[in-house]
């Protein structure tokens, strides 16, 4: 996500004495942290919601310019790895800002004692994902920190993109009545990589999705540019983090219908079996886009007619009330409300 | 998903809900107790309190685990965990529950070696793989989780391992509803009887709910169709003037309980002569203690603990919305200084407390758009 873009109407003071794990899932915890305390120093000035990248004017020009970081555990996993996931969720962020990537800075922190076949594959895996999504790596930085003081290596983008023509990512665009797309299954990531720990003795046939999103954007926004109001790729806290902020920055309701969200089998048996929400679960290669309700069908329709689209479905809309909140109904008429994640997803014991 | 969706079924639910609104008299008002922090949580999840007529006020018990242990033990496992020698494993409902400094897991940022384990096997393996260190297993739960710490110790004894312990929390189902029955400020008209537990204990134990306190108790799963189903049975027992102890969960509860599994228990724990809830005070012979036989591997034996009485923060109404007696959103500190980021009780941290459930999923009725077309 980038900072660049403070919030001007939410004054929150981050009062935690210390940084936790929390701060980092990507939930609560982590916009608190950057709305209370990085936002405010570095980027004053700036105002709007927070969004994944930040539109600049060079040269009379105006371009997309993103930042990330990965830390993943393990390296390698079923569907991806480290290398693959820092070039995908890159592309990802511009994208679902609305602009395609063009070139790509990477930063390697490396811990001594790393076999280098293993940075090697990661390398690899980097320069065939950025191929693959079109991007070229001009440049980046490499540092060794001492055996013990990172765990194994890390990785940090920064990715620069062009705006593509005709459509505009745009929260405060948002009315009642707009459709809630999704562009297929979600939480294979987060559980594949819960999995690949090793600490739970599951196993299911299960792949990370992480993948380039670009084409499936360009489609949509080819089919029907002016009608997308505002996409995002839920990461890190998953569907119901992204939809809380959307909810959120736009002052409107969202109600998803809990029988239209995807879900694998394998990744709804793990979450009952956790007690976790596969909504909080992380995505790598999946976006959620709110469009117009006379634009649904088009965008529907051009999502599925890529490869890789056909399971994009409607799962909800935008509601009048209740303002700021993501509520899940069910089949039967029940609804709860679902918020953002709060920490780390923990499992439950009973 | 085999023996989750076909209890999801929307007809199935539909037509349930509309048994209840049929046998619900409308000039009575239904109290009913869900003892288990489990069905809470399922009751929210599944907006269950949507399909029920308003006369069924679904009241929460105090089986949850993590929410009944009082601040001064988790200070006591937490001054363990102090010791530079030892890994503290927890499960991860834990991880987050306030002591007097902090959760296990505010512990874990300061350097202590706090680790998640979902079972308390995965303790013994880090033993094994950490043969200079000692691995302390908080162990928390009713009977439910009760069998395999009583497993996990009669292992750690057989293998002689010696870098391995258990600080034992564990408590017991049926002291609780009775101080729950006790109470003078409560008034309850049956109970949602716990489905996990009763695997362990069986049906019999709440026999005397029935016979003596002329309750209806209707052993329940955990899926929208059992807890409607489950209140349907209550009700026609109390349309009927009766009260008797059910199983609706009779796919996986015995009503004879897992001799088994009861079995190990006996052999590893006996009754602690009190123990203090939190919000029920000191109960006796509510929690279980473990024998001299396996002393060796006793927390409590090997570590000195502190064993001070912790109170609550004042304002924090944790006790009454334990006891039922006030709802989550009544308590003063509820959803201002309390929520499930910043906890002052631990209700508001378990995803079975009622508290963190009620924050969680809490339902705005007014504000909701009841249908919803979806023409994409």
């Amino acid at each position: 996500m980038s900072a660049s873009q403070a919030p001007a109407n939410v004054a929150i003071r981050f009062r935690d004495k210390q940084i936790e794990m929390a701060h980092g899932a990507g939930g609560k915890a982590s916009r608190r942290l950057i709305e209370g305390l990085i936002a405010p120093i570095l980027c004053a000035s700036a105002s709007g919601p927070l969004t994944d990248a930040a539109y600049v004017n060079v040269g009379g020009g105006r371009i997309a310019v993103t930042a990330d970081g990965f830390v993943v555990n393990p390296l390698r996993f079923p569907g991806g790895s480290i290398g693959e996931l820092a070039v995908n969720g890159t592309v990802n962020d511009l994208a679902v800002s609305g602009a395609h990537a063009e070139v790509l800075l990477v930063t390697l922190v490396l811990e001594a004692g790393l076999e280098t076949s293993v940075l090697e594959a990661e390398i690899r895996a980097m320069a065939q994902a950025a191929e693959r999504a079109g991007v070229v790596i001009v440049g980046g930085d490499t540092k060794v920190v001492e055996h013990g003081k990172a765990d194994k290596m890390y990785i940090s983008t920064t990715g620069i993109g062009r705006s593509l023509p005709g459509v505009r990512v745009d929260a405060s665009s948002i009315r009642a009545g707009d459709k809630i797309l999704l562009s297929g299954p979600i939480g294979d990531h987060g559980i594949t990589i819960l999995l690949a720990r090793g600490e739970l003795e599951l196993e299911a046939d299960l792949r990370s999705d992480t993948r380039s999103v670009l084409p499936l954007v360009e489609s949509m926004v080819a089919a029907c540019g002016p009608g997308i109001r505002w996409m995002r790729d839920p990461t890190r806290g998953g569907v119901a983090t992204s939809l809380n902020e959307v909810a959120r920055d736009c002052g409107l309701g969202v109600v998803l219908q809990e029988d239209l969200i995807p879900l694998r089998d394998e990744v709804r048996g793990a979450c009952e079996l956790l007690g976790l929400d596969p909504l909080h679960i992380a995505n790598e290669g999946q976006f959620i886009a709110i469009v117009s309700a006379e634009s649904a069908d088009q965008a529907l329709a051009a999502l599925r007619g890529c490869e890789g689209g056909e399971g994009a479905v409607v799962v909800g809309e935008i509601s009048g009330q209740p303002a700021g909140t993501v509520l899940v109904s069910t089949e039967y008429g029940g609804s709860r409300v679902i918020d953002m994640l709060v920490g780390d997803p923990l499992p439950r014991i009973c | 998903m085999k023996f989750v969706d076909e209890f999801r079924e929307p007809h199935l639910i539909t037509k349930a809900a509309e048994e209840i609104r049929r046998l619900a008299d409308p000039k009575r008002h239904y109290r009913i107790m869900e003892v288990c922090g489990g069905h809470t949580h399922a009751i929210y999840r599944f907006g269950l309190k949507d399909i029920l007529p308003e006369n069924i006020e679904l009241i929460h018990g105090p089986g949850c685990p993590v929410c009944v242990l009082p601040m001064g033990r988790i200070d006591d496992g937490l001054a363990i965990a102090d010791d530079s020698t030892v890994i503290f494993a927890a499960f991860g409902d834990m991880m987050r529950v306030p002591g007097t400094h902090g959760s296990p897991l505010e512990h874990k940022a300061r350097g202590k070696d706090v680790r998640i384990v979902y079972s308390p096997t995965d303790a013994i393996k880090l033993a094994h793989s950490n043969p200079d260190k000692h691995v302390v297993f908080f162990a928390i739960g009713f009977e439910t989780t009760a069998p395999s710490t009583a497993l996990t110790l009669i292992r750690a004894k057989a293998l002689g391992l010696k870098n391995f312990s258990v600080f034992c929390n564990h408590v017991t189902i049926i002291p609780a509803i009775r101080a729950i029955l006790d109470s003078p400020d409560m008034r309850l008209d049956g109970f949602i009887g716990p489905g996990h537990c009763s695997t362990v204990i069986g049906c019999r134990p709440y026999e005397w709910i029935a016979q003596d306190e002329h309750k209806p108790i209707v052993v329940c799963g955990f899926e929208p169709l059992d807890l409607l189903q489950s209140i349907v049975m209550l009700l026609r027992q109390l349309r009927d003037g009766e009260a008797k102890v059910e199983n609706q969960y009779k796919r996986v509860v015995p009503w004879e309980g897992n001799r088994a599994a009861l079995k190990a228990m006996a052999q590893v724990f006996k009754l602690r002569p009190y123990f203090e809830w939190r919000g029920l005070g000191f109960i006796s012979q509510s929690a279980l203690q473990i024998r001299e036989e396996f002393a060796e591997w006793d927390s409590e034996q090997r570590f000195t603990v502190p064993g001070v009485r912790v109170t609550d923060p004042k304002a924090a109404q944790c006790g009454e919305v334990l006891k039922g007696v006030l709802r989550p959103s009544q308590c003063k500190l509820f959803g201002n200084e309390c929520t499930p980021e910043h906890p002052v009780g631990a209700l508001m941290v378990s995803s079975e407390g009622s508290c963190a459930a009620y924050f969680n999923y809490q339902h705005r009725k007014t504000l909701v758009p009841l249908t919803m077309s979806i023409s994409a």
